[in-house]
């Protein structure tokens, strides 16, 4: 049965600074340092029940190294409940756990305040490199870097159902997600020559269903990491998204893909009469496909166009919400939200893309490249348009394209600055955040599903987080209220 | 390979009565956002990096997740 769709995203941003002792891992170790300092975490990262070699098809890979060995760096934790880290030689900001796709919008838009401001931060120590932080997948010359979701799911539902169910809606839901792209940088699309593209990161895709993240990666992963009780919960962990600067995009990408999920838990996909003959290679004509209107091949020999597969999985998911109504989605103001919002996106894509340009962001992208082409006459390969598309993701504020243009926005300014700061309140990140807020110096460890307390005298004590919905603000604040101490929360705890 | 079909997506917006779906560009929302791009576009060399060639060729990333 379904359960809240409890989700957040985690952002590998692009990172480049400038000098001759330059390079990526120590600018991004810079960033989050600056920023720690600047806010005074010392809390750092407790990587006890990681497991990322965990296989949701029920096998581990034999001596795979912890994630340890390869991050040995600046990691931390924040008010907020997020975790702000080095990871693969790229700045990483994983939003704390949020209740709906409205709330993850405004904290995933605190991600990349908070990435601002360890820019301001950063350029203020002495002697270190200017450090510029980009919000994109790839840099342009064949090298990707991710756009994580994670959603709670059910332990009882199926791994393989999710595959087939998911696979259509991750093909497909690229028409409203996409980040948008000049030029084409891997072999996806053989012969073909492909001046714009819809996706980042769609032709880096080389299977459908696997463990891997950096290399053959697949459209469904396979990491069986729930990060939570793992006979009740799993978290599917997506990795074939684009990161979404366009507030709407980030909206339907989360809200369409929770309400799917939730469909497949209760067993109401439309799932097995869209499956594609060839999903990899559907998503990259999906991705090429500028009119919308190119067949795919489905697995019984007819053809379906991208947009057709979303107004199929848009009417099944109208019915869903008649008959079991919105509450998982975060109830049914919000998840009437997302149903108006895409309807209103397909309509838009089918009839007149171009009055999507403030919402959508590789439509948003394709108006500024196309209008200053117009205006240039530059053709295709000229370096101004692959500095356009890059400037687009530019987190300077002199520098950004992005907030240059009139984008529709969901969530306001005041809510994001609080977001820098404020947990959510109805997960359990907000006993993480609250905990760091209040005694920063008696939490030593801490991760998604436990914080590590030393009170001084007795050992460590571990408190464990095992579901992600409690620990709200609902169950907990009256405890924070009423402890003067860490040892005194932890009394309460265990009593 | 006798039976390949086109298949009709069915969307719930659509009604019969709405039968011309353009011109798009004269919509008042498509002209606001255009009147806005040429803002943006006459004053976008003053924002652009001033060697863009450099600027595209330097930014060069090591792959991720």
């Amino acid at each position: 049965m379904a359960i809240p769709k409890v989700c957040g995203i985690e952002t590998e941003y692009g990172v480049h600074a400038s000098g001759p002792d330059a390079n990526p891992v120590s600018a991004s170790s810079i960033l989050i340092n600056a920023y720690a300092a600047e806010v005074d975490r010392r809390t750092r990262w407790d990587f006890e029940d990681e497991s990322p070699e965990r296989d949701a098809r029920g096998y581990a890979r034999e001596g795979a190294l912890p994630p340890m060995v390869e991050t040995h760096l600046a990691n931390t934790v924040l008010t907020n409940g997020a975790r702000y880290y080095v990871d693969h030689a790229h700045p990483e900001y994983s939003t704390p756990e949020c209740y709906d796709p409205l709330e993850l919008v405004c904290h995933d838009k605190a991600g990349e305040e908070i990435l601002r401001r360890s820019m301001v931060a950063a350029a203020a120590l002495p002697n270190s490199p200017e450090v510029v932080v980009y919000k994109n997948n790839s840099d342009g010359k064949g090298n990707s870097y991710g756009c994580h979701e994670n959603y709670l799911m059910d332990r009882t539902a199926p791994f393989a159902s999710v595959v087939t169910g998911i696979i259509p809606h991750f093909v497909t839901r690229l028409i409203y997600t996409g980040a948008g792209k000049v030029g084409a940088e891997t072999t996806a699309f053989g012969a073909e020559t492909v001046h714009y593209q819809i996706s980042q990161r769609a032709e880096f895709f080389e299977e459908m269903v696997g463990l891997e993240t950096t290399l053959k990666r697949p459209i469904v992963n396979t990491r069986d990491e729930p990060h939570a009780d793992p006979k009740r919960f799993r978290r599917l962990h997506v990795i074939v998204g684009d990161a979404n600067l366009a507030e709407v995009a980030t909206f339907l990408k989360v809200g369409t893909t929770a309400l799917v999920l939730a469909m497949i838990e209760d067993e109401m996909t439309p799932a097995k009469e869209l499956a594609l003959s060839d999903p990899v290679r559907a998503m990259h004509q999906v991705s090429a496909d500028l009119t919308l209107s190119r067949p795919l091949r489905a697995a019984d020999g007819s053809t379906i166009t991208a947009l057709e597969i979303q107004w199929e999985i848009f009417a099944a998911a109208r019915r869903y919400a008649k008959e079991k109504g919105l509450d998982v989605i975060g109830g049914e103001q919000v998840g009437e939200m997302v149903l108006d919002r895409w309807e209103a996106v397909l309509t838009g894509l089918e009839s007149d893309p171009g009055s999507l340009a403030d919402q959508i962001d590789w439509l948003a992208k394709r108006s500024l490249v196309e209008g200053y082409r117009d205006r240039h006459g530059c053709s295709w390969d000229d370096h101004r348009l692959a500095a356009l598309d890059l400037q687009y993701h530019d987190l300077r504020p002199a520098r950004s394209l992005f907030s240059r243009l009139p984008m529709e926005r969901l969530v306001d300014d005041a809510a994001i600055a609080a977001a820098v700061t404020e947990p959510p309140r109805r997960t359990r990140a907000w006993f993480r955040g609250r905990c760091l807020a209040e005694w920063p110096d008696a939490v030593v460890t801490a991760n998604w599903d436990s914080l590590v307390f030393d009170v001084g005298g007795d050992p460590l004590r571990r408190v464990p987080m095992m579901d992600p919905l409690k620990g709200t603000a609902d169950h907990t604040a009256s405890l924070f209220e009423s402890c003067d101490s860490p040892s005194e929360l932890l009394e309460r705890l265990s009593s | 390979m006798a039976e390949r079909e086109q298949r009709r997506r069915n969307a719930p917006s659509r009604t019969e009565t709405e039968v011309v779906e353009e011109p798009a560009p004269s919509s008042p929302r498509g002209e606001k956002l255009k009147a806005d791009l040429d803002d943006l576009l006459d004053e976008i060399d003053e924002v652009l990096e001033d060697n863009a060639e450099e600027f595209v060729r330097n930014y060069v990333q090591k792959g991720g997740q």
